[in-house]
């Protein structure tokens, strides 16, 4: 499997990168972490001209909380956040969300700048961001911009960035004490995409009502989506069996799976139902200070 | 067709290669390089075959372009046996018959390199996970895993020396 020819550039700045991109346009492709890109090269799904390696960028990788957010840099790789304590105890879906990306030996290498700018229906990071209400930080040469998660994935494989624009930053929002999140992955085997996957991030109040709920669903729909009727079933009712199960069945009607080798469109719903009651179930818990 | 120079340290040896920016890694290794230990297997980042250190953390060298490891220091299956001999997880493997026709043997052994560097000693589960992204369709991966157990205590706790019973001086 040899990919197609191409002239390779490796900037040693941001700056730099972005003059490549508008000079070399729709020809040059950024090469991140390269976990999606190189195997697409290798069965020329994509035969890009010019390839801009982004790896030599300095700080380009990074975990930090300012400001009540934590702010991701776009080569941070996925390993970064199984290997950080701030994460693990402050973001944990983040935390769950990556531990369940391909294996080990990809994340090494894959980053999450990637994962979200490829904007695979299949990637699990897309999910979770919606759930979070995540920033996409991108810039290009007019400059920087932020683009909410919401409005980040418009389409199959598509997103708001323009030419010549790439994502910088992802930024995060801070979980309140009262919050609860996280992130249930179903998948066939180690390293395959999800069958379908949940990410819950909501809050309860002291009475048990649910104040606000974000819920991302993975590879059960062209584009990654939120599924709004399951938020609208739990918010300003109290959490509890009936409204969970309620919400879990709203999420498993709007949801709009393909049948493929993972499974039926019944099947895959009825998966969306399950994984949605057990992760509202589970972020609930958290929410409310019974487990971590 | 563009070729580029590329400079590496390959098991802690300055390398130089002249490859085409496309070149996988792997290949760079095998064929540029000389050196066959790794291997090839699904091509397709799967199987983990030809796992190698790229600055002391694995990674799949399939799917890699060699030209990314330029000013790089990598390290392939045939850096881990040192001066005085194999290494601990290469005794391990030995030891406990980690492997059988020993194709996935070079990337598991890299993978079990990195795990091993870490103090804390890892659950099987543990070292299940770390190692699932490497395939092996011979052992059950049963004997793998004490293979990473056995180089683990090896490094980390060696067995006591014997106390000799000195009884009133020598």
């Amino acid at each position: 499997m040899i990919p197609a020819a191409f002239d390779y550039l490796a900037p040693a700045s941001l700056d730099e990168a972005i003059d490549l991109l508008a000079r070399h346009g729709p020809d040059a492709k950024i090469l991140s972490g390269g976990m999606s890109l190189i195997p697409a090269m290798k069965i020329r799904l994509a035969e890009p001209a010019v390839i801009v390696d982004i790896n030599g960028i300095p700080d380009f990788e990074y975990l930090r909380e300012e400001g009540g957010q934590l702010h991701i840099g776009a080569m941070t790789r996925e390993s970064a956040f199984e290997q950080s304590g701030l994460v693990r105890h402050g973001y944990p879906i983040l935390f769950e969300t990556a531990k369940v990306i391909a294996d080990p030996l990809v994340r090494n290498r894959a980053t999450i700048g990637g994962n979200i700018a490829h904007a695979d229906p299949a990637n699990d990071h897309p999910a979770t961001m919606l759930a979070v209400g995540a920033t996409i930080v991108a810039r290009g040469p007019n400059g920087t911009r932020e683009i909410a998660a919401d409005d980040f994935f418009n389409g199959f494989f598509s997103t708001a960035l323009e030419d010549g624009e790439m994502v910088t930053e992802i930024r995060v929002p801070a979980p309140t004490a009262r919050t609860g999140s996280t992130y249930l992955k179903f998948e066939r085997k180690v390293g395959d995409y999800a069958i379908a996957a949940v990410a819950v991030n909501l809050e309860v109040d002291e009475a048990g009502h649910c104040t606000s709920a974000r819920i991302g669903l993975t590879n059960v729909s062209d584009v990654p989506m939120r599924a709004r009727n399951a938020e609208s079933a739990l918010i300003g009712h109290a959490v509890n069996a009936k409204s969970i199960e309620a919400a879990s069945r709203e999420a498993a009607a709007e949801c709009d799976p393909k049948a493929d080798l993972r499974g039926p469109v019944e099947y895959k719903r009825d998966l969306v139902r399950v994984l949605a009651g057990r992760a509202i179930g589970r972020a609930v818990a958290r929410a409310q200070g019974r487990t971590h | 067709m563009s070729l580029r120079e590329i400079h590496l340290t390959v098991n802690g040896e300055a390398r130089t290669a002249t490859v085409e920016n496309r070149l996988l890694l792997v290949h760079c290794i095998r064929e540029n390089l000389g050196l066959t230990g790794t291997h090839v297997g699904c091509e397709t980042s799967h199987c983990g075959a030809c796992t190698i250190h790229v600055e002391g953390t694995p990674v799949k060298s399939c799917t890699m372009f060699a030209v990314q490891a330029d000013g790089k220091s990598i390290t392939t299956v045939e850096g881990l046996a040192g001066p005085d001999g194999i290494s601990p997880v290469q005794e391990g493997f030995w030891e406990e018959h980690g492997l059988q026709c020993g194709f996935c043997t070079p990337g598991m052994m890299m993978t079990a390199t990195a795990l091993v560097r870490v103090e804390e000693e890892p659950s099987e589960a543990e070292i299940r996970e770390a190692i699932s992204g490497n395939l092996c369709r011979c052992t059950g991966y049963v004997n793998i895993v004490r293979a990473i157990q056995f180089a683990h205590r090896k490094i980390h706790s060696p067995a006591p020396v014997p106390v000799m019973a000195h009884e009133g001086g020598e």
